[in-house]
């Protein structure tokens, strides 16, 4: 998981000029996507997996006893078991959602209602109560943040969060003041949306660990930039999204440890998670069935393994040795300019293909007008982590982030553009 | 740059420069604090009244060149201005700036917001030209009676 010593070499610049050929989106004309960290955009084997599905096979799956649902079901099974694999999982742990948000939202709610008093025994070591504390970061992105904010109102637990520093760099000193007995869930996101800064996962995890407290991993940005691993990271949940890994939209995963997922109590309740339903009570499947309550995102499902084998084939050593080397060039470049303020890691410290910044007295909405205008579609605004922004002492940033389809030739066309910008607010007349 | 030169007018890179009008003053009649959720730009309006006339506005905010120039221009068109006048030309400023590029802003009603006509081409803009201009509105809505 180093980004400084990559395990593979970097993709050439021929082999990313082939990758994006299976990419429609980035045949259109004159455009520099440098908003992957968004959403990413998706191959055409993504596109025709869907289709291909839908024409052929789609029926209800886990539903009805005809050949073509029992295909169907097999396809959507494969789908889940392609995912898991992916991130060092067995079968039965991944559950579908319909991106991170729900995911997290899930493990929030699930909480929530063991703290209520449901599922028994099991749940106990689930249940907060006033005293106990939920611990987050301040680099959350919101989706990891909010859920929690509301479990601790519902529930008269406390909410505290480990700070950063003017790098936004977690504050490992305070972690280990502020993660102690009084915690039950320690919730982190793996890499920031904003910084692009790898997380130290196994310290956080060892801090979790010894006061017995629950991690819960946001890795809506590792899963689809680093080799990733369930069990060498420790954690007991985590979430992530489809359409930010070349996948499609309304797909995701929660993977939870088989013991814990089966100890949570049902979040989203209805058809397809219960065993036996009389007019008083019900009884519920195990994980993951448990989880997926109505009917399920199945041609996204099936989708979404596509990417799976689409990243594989390119090997996931070589896409984060690849994100490795366009994050230096975003930030070394943006460095160099006068004017702009470089946010998170330094150059040349590890980080994932994007760079976020600021123009000294310009608002990145409007650096994002001159970008936009120059073809350069980059995310201005908070991009959903206001806490942090205001941590750095900023209301709004610029980010540039990349993918494995990303050229160098593209985050020089973007770095041209930011001297155009810089210049024409007048910052350096 | 063409395009963006016609967004960004000399006057609206000048008045975000140099603003007008800017930071509250105590003894306000009436103020609204509008937020634009996609980027976080805030704008704080305050309205100081002579009965039915507006005697000034002040403003305090941050955000990008489109926003605040247009809290600038706001700040210098209301004055003198009744309260029904003031509710008026906001609507047409509405009306300009939703109009994707069909409608240029009344120079004789809305004064230097003319500058900000280019905005309208751009719907992703359209809310910062509009935050003070919401905020005055929602301000003047809920005036103490
Ligand atoms: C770090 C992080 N967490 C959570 C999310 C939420 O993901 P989604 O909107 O796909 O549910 C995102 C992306 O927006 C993200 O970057």
């Amino acid at each position: 998981m180093t980004l400084t010593a990559p395990a593979a070499p970097a993709l050439s610049t021929d082999e990313v000029l082939a990758l994006r050929r299976d990419f429609p989106l980035l045949q259109r004309e004159g455009l520099v996507y440098l908003d992957s960290t968004a959403t990413s955009q998706r191959p055409r084997q993504v596109l025709d997996a869907e289709v291909a599905y839908v024409e052929h096979e789609h029926a209800a799956v886990h539903r009805g006893a005809h050949t073509l649902a029992a295909e169907a079901t097999e396809r959507f099974e494969e789908a889940r078991g392609t995912v898991a694999a992916f991130i060092g999982a067995d079968d039965d742990e991944v559950v579908w959602t319909s991106g991170a948000t729900a995911a997290l939202n899930l493990v929030a709610g699930a909480i929530g209602n063991a703290s209520a008093g449901r599922g028994g025994a099991e749940a106990d070591r689930f249940r907060l109560r006033e005293g106990d504390e939920v611990v987050v970061t301040e680099l959350e992105h919101h989706a990891d943040l909010v859920p929690w904010q509301e479990l601790a109102l519902r529930t008269g637990a406390t909410l505290r969060w480990i700070p950063v520093d003017d790098d936004g760099a977690l504050r490992m000193d305070e972690a280990a003041r502020i993660v102690g007995p009084r915690t039950r869930v320690l919730a982190f996101s793996h890499v920031s949306n904003v910084l692009g800064a790898v997380n130290p996962v196994a310290d956080l995890v060892a801090l979790a660990r010894e006061h017995g407290a629950l991690t819960v991993l946001d890795a809506c940005q590792s899963v689809p930039h680093l080799p990733f691993d369930v069990r060498t990271l420790g954690v007991d949940l985590v979430a992530f999204s489809g359409h930010k890994m070349l996948g499609p939209t309304g797909i995701g995963a929660l993977w939870g440890r088989r013991e814990v997922l089966n100890a949570l109590p049902p979040f989203l309740t209805g058809g397809s998670m219960i065993t036996t339903v009389t007019m008083e009570r019900s009884e519920y499947l195990p994980a993951p069935q448990r989880f997926e309550a109505g009917t399920q995102p199945t041609s996204q499902a099936i989708g979404l393994a596509e990417a799976v084998r689409y990243l594989q084939g390119v090997g996931m050593e070589r896409v984060a040795a690849h994100e490795a080397a366009i994050g230096d060039r975003l930030a070394e470049g943006l460095d160099a300019i006068d004017g702009v303020r470089l946010l998170g890691p330094r150059p040349g410290a590890p980080r994932v293909g994007l760079a976020s910044f600021v123009v000294d007295g310009v608002h990145a909405h409007d650096v994002g007008q001159v970008l936009d205008e120059a073809g350069v579609a980059v995310r201005v605004g908070h991009h959903c982590a206001q806490p942090l922004h205001r941590r750095l002492g900023v209301t709004a940033s610029t980010r540039a982030s990349g993918y494995v389809y990303t050229t160098e030739d593209e985050v020089d066309r973007f770095l041209e553009a930011t001297v155009q910008a810089v210049r024409f607010f007048g910052v350096r007349s | 740059m063409s395009g963006t030169g016609s967004l960004y007018q000399e006057l609206i890179l000048d008045l975000s420069r140099h603003p007008r009008a800017k930071g509250l003053h105590d003894g306000a009649d009436a103020s609204s604090h509008q937020v634009n959720p996609t980027c976080g730009d805030e704008v704080t309006v305050q309205l100081h009244l002579d009965g039915d006339v507006v005697r000034a506005v002040r403003w305090d905010g941050e955000g990008c060149a489109i926003s605040q120039a247009s809290a600038s221009i706001l700040a210098e068109l209301a004055p003198g201005l009744t309260l029904d006048d003031l509710g008026s030309r906001i609507a047409l400023f509405r009306t300009a700036m939703r109009s994707k590029g069909r409608i240029e802003p009344d120079e004789e009603l809305l004064g230097d917001a003319v500058a900000l006509g280019g905005v309208s081409k751009y719907t992703a803009r359209v809310k910062c030209a509009m935050l003070p201009w919401v905020a005055a509105e929602d301000a003047l809505a809920h005036r103490a009676a």
